[in-house]
C-alpha cells in the first residue's frame, strides 16, 4: 500500500514525537509542533503515538491514494477535500483506491497532521522517524515531500489480523466518514493567552519591560516557523547590559533579541542560545502556540512549575482517555466485520 | 559532603530541569559539566530524555508525565528531578578525571575556501601567514557541540585573532568552512547560513547521518589544526569520495 505525492506542499515532513538522546551532539530533537493533534491523529487512525506523521503546512501537498485506506487529519483546518467533497478533520475517514486528498482553503491554525492506519513504512534514524533538515537525515531522505515522492505504508506487519479499509467502502464511494471524532477541544481555548515560567533572565528586564511583557499584545511576525517564531510588538530592554553565556534552551523558550525583539524557540531549534530567555511556555500551551499563524496575537502571564505540571497532565490523561476511546471504537469496528 | 553554593539546580519548565555551575567560560568548569552529564549518562533517573552540556551548564530534559504516574511524587516533580541531580552533583563525580583526545585537523586556508580569510587578516593587521601561523598554534577546548548537528564551540584563540561575527550572516557556508567569532573558533560541518568569519576549510568530515558515530568530536576533545595546500585539500576530498563507496 502506498501513497504518491501528486503536488507538493510549503512544507510537508514526515515527524513523530521527536529524537531524543542527542542533543549534546547539537542534534536536535525536532518532532512535531503540535503534539496533541498528531497524537490524536494517530489514534483516530487506529495506530498508536510512536507511528511518524505527516505534518502539512498551508498550502499543503496533494496525495493521491494507491489503495484503500483508514487516514485522520487532526490539527490546523485547510478545509481537506477527497476531490470535491470536504471531508472533516478530528475524525477517522476511509479513503478509497485512487482518492485525491487535496486541501483547498486555509480556515485555522497552522499545522495539520495526517495519520494512516499502520503508519508509515521508513527507517529510523538515531531512533526516530522525525525530519531533521540541517542534517539531512530522517523521515523521507531528510527533507519535505517533494512531488512525485512514493511513501509506503504498512498493512500486513500491524497485527490486526487483516483490517482491511475496502471492505467498508463500496466501489462508488471516494470515502467514508467514521461515526467517532474528538470534539472536545479545550487544547486550543483561550485563543492567544499564554503562560509562561519566568526564565533565568527574566529579571533582567526593566521594569517597564516587565510590565510590558505581561500587559501588552504581540503578533507573530512573517518569516516565523519551525525553528522560531519572531514576535512584533512592544520592544523590551535589559536594565544593564550583560553578555550571555551560551546554555539551555528548549522548546516554548522566549528569548530576547539584541533589537527588543522577543523571539519564540519552536520544534526545530537549536540545542543552545546565547539571548537572555525571559520566559518559557507551558507544556500544555505547547499545541495552541504550534497553531498560531502569521499575525496572530500573543498575550503572555506568569505561572509556576506546579501549575505548569498540572495543566500538562490534565492533558496527557485527557489524551489517554482518546486514545483507550478509539481502541475500543476499532475493537467494535473488527468485530463487525 | 556536597558543597552547594558552587551549583544551582533550577528548573526551565516543567519538563527541563538545568544545572547551573557558574557564569565565566574556565576549562575546569566545562569539565565539570561533562563530569556531571557523563554519570547521569550511567545513571540515567527514570523519565530522563535528553541532556544538554553547554559551557557551564547541564540541561535536562525528562518526561513529567511518566514520572507523576509512577512515582507520585509527594513534592511535585521538578523536586523529584532535583534529588536525583543533586546525587549527580556531588564532589566525587565532578572531580573525575578526564582523559582528552587531542584530535588534529587539517585547513586549507586559501581565500577561494576561506571567504573572510583576507578580510581578518587586514582587520588584525596580519599577514595571511602570521594568521595561519597563529590560528595553528594553539590547542583548542571543544566546550560544547550546538547549532548544527557537530558544530563544535572551541577556544580560545590567540588574542590577536580575535574578531566579532560579521554583522550581516551569509545565506550560504560551505561544508567543512573552519571560522572565527569572538574568541571562539568553530567549524560548519554541513553547508548553512553563517556568522563566523571563515577562514579556510577542512576536507575532514565531522557529520556522517549514516556513520555509526555520526558526530566525530565531542565536548572536552582538544584540537589542533594542521595548514594544507589546495592540492591536498582536493586529494582529501577524492579520497573520502572513494571511501563511501565501499
Amino acid at each position: 500500500m502506498s501513497i504518491t505525492i501528486i503536488k507538493q506542499g510549503i512544507l510537508d515532513t514526515v515527524q513523530d514525537c521527536g529524537r531524543y538522546g542527542y542533543s549534546a551532539m547539537g542534534i536536535n530533537p525536532g518532532g512535531v509542533m503540535d503534539p496533541f493533534a498528531a497524537s490524536v491523529a494517530n489514534f483516530l487512525a487506529g495506530n498508536t503515538n510512536n507511528e511518524p506523521v505527516i505534518e502539512l503546512h498551508f498550502p499543503a501537498m496533494q496525495v493521491l491514494f494507491h489503495e484503500p485506506a483508514l487516514i485522520s487529519i487532526c490539527g490546523a483546518d485547510f478545509t481537506s477535500c477527497i476531490h470535491e467533497e470536504p471531508i472533516p478533520t478530528w475524525q477517522p475517514v476511509m479513503v478509497n483506491r485512487n482518492a485525491l486528498l487535496h486541501f483547498q482553503k486555509w480556515r485555522w491554525g497552522a499545522r495539520a497532521y495526517l495519520a494512516i492506519h499502520g503508519g508509515f513504512k521508513m527507517v529510523k534514524w538515531l531512533g526516530s522517524y522525525s525530519t531533521n533538515i540541517k542534517g539531512k537525515a530522517g523521515g523521507y531522505f531528510g527533507r519535505p515531500l517533494a512531488k512525485d515522492d512514493l511513501l509506503h505504508v504498512n498493512m500486513e506487519e500491524n497485527g490486526d489480523g487483516g483490517f482491511n479499509p475496502s471492505c467498508y467502502l463500496s466501489a462508488r464511494q471516494y470515502y467514508r466518514t467514521l461515526h467517532w471524532g474528538v470534539h472536545e477541544k479545550n487544547v486550543y481555548a483561550e485563543e492567544g493567552n499564554f503562560l509562561i515560567i519566568p526564565g533565568p533572565e527574566f529579571n533582567w528586564l526593566d521594569e517597564a519591560s516587565k510590565y510590558q511583557l505581561l500587559h501588552s499584545t504581540f503578533s507573530v511576525a512573517p518569516h516565523s516557523d519551525r525553528m522560531g517564531y519572531l514576535l512584533n510588538g512592544q520592544s523590551l530592554h535589559p536594565s544593564n547590559h550583560i553578555e550571555m553565556i551560551s546554555s539551555g534552551v528548549d522548546t516554548g523558550t522566549i528569548q530576547l533579541l539584541p533589537n527588543g525583539q522577543l523571539m519564540i524557540l519552536m520544534a526545530d531549534r537549536q540545542t543552545t542560545g546565547g539571548y537572555p530567555r525571559i520566559g518559557n511556555i507551558i507544556g500544555a500551551h505547547l499545541p495552541k502556540l504550534a497553531q498560531l499563524h502569521s499575525g496572530a496575537e500573543l498575550r503572555f502571564q506568569l505561572t509556576d512549575i506546579a501549575t505548569a505540571e498540572q495543566m500538562l497532565f490534565s492533558q496527557m490523561r485527557n489524551l489517554r482517555i482518546i486514545e483507550r476511546s478509539c481502541h475500543d471504537h476499532f475493537n467494535q469496528l473488527y468485530a463487525h466485520n | 559532603m556536597s558543597d552547594l553554593s558552587t551549583y544551582n539546580i533550577y528548573a526551565l519548565n516543567e519538563r527541563t530541569a538545568i544545572i547551573e555551575l557558574g557564569n565565566i567560560i574556565d576549562q575546569t568548569l566545562n569539565n565539570k559539566v561533562l563530569a556531571i552529564q557523563s554519570w547521569l549518562t550511567k545513571h540515567p533517573f527514570p523519565g530522563m530524555k535528553d541532556l544538554i552540556p553547554a559551557y557551564t551548564s547541564l540541561t535536562v530534559l525528562y518526561d513529567p508525565f511518566y514520572i507523576n504516574e509512577a512515582y507520585s511524587p509527594e513534592k511535585g516533580v521538578f523536586e523529584f528531578v532535583k534529588d536525583k541531580l543533586l546525587l549527580a552533583c556531588q564532589p566525587a563525580v565532578m572531580e573525575e578525571a578526564s582523559e582528552p583526545r587531542t584530535i588534529s585537523i587539517p585547513v586549507c586556508y586559501e581565500p577561494s575556501l576561506g571567504y573572510d580569510l583576507k578580510l581578518v587578516a587586514a582587520a588584525k593587521n596580519l599577514r595571511i601567514e602570521e594568521l595561519i601561523h597563529l590560528h595553528c598554534s594553539a590547542t583548542y577546548r571543544i566546550y560544547m557541540l550546538g547549532f548544527l548537528p557537530g558544530f563544535p564551540y572551541m577556544g580560545k584563540v590567540d588574542e590577536r585573532l580575535v574578531m566579532p561575527r560579521k554583522s550581516v550572516p551569509r545565506p550560504e557556508v560551505e561544508a567543512g568552512s573552519v571560522a572565527i567569532a569572538g574568541w571562539q573558533t568553530g567549524i560548519y560541518p554541513v553547508r548553512s547560513p553563517g556568522g563566523w568569519q571563515v577562514i579556510g576549510r577542512t576536507p575532514f568530515k565531522l557529520f556522517d547521518p549514516f556513520s555509526e558515530q555520526p558526530v566525530v568530536l565531542s565536548p572536552g576533545d582538544n584540537v589542533r589544526f594542521f595548514p594544507i595546500s589546495l592540492a591536498e585539500f582536493k586529494s582529501y576530498e577524492n579520497n573520502q569520495h572513494v571511501d563511501n563507496h565501499h
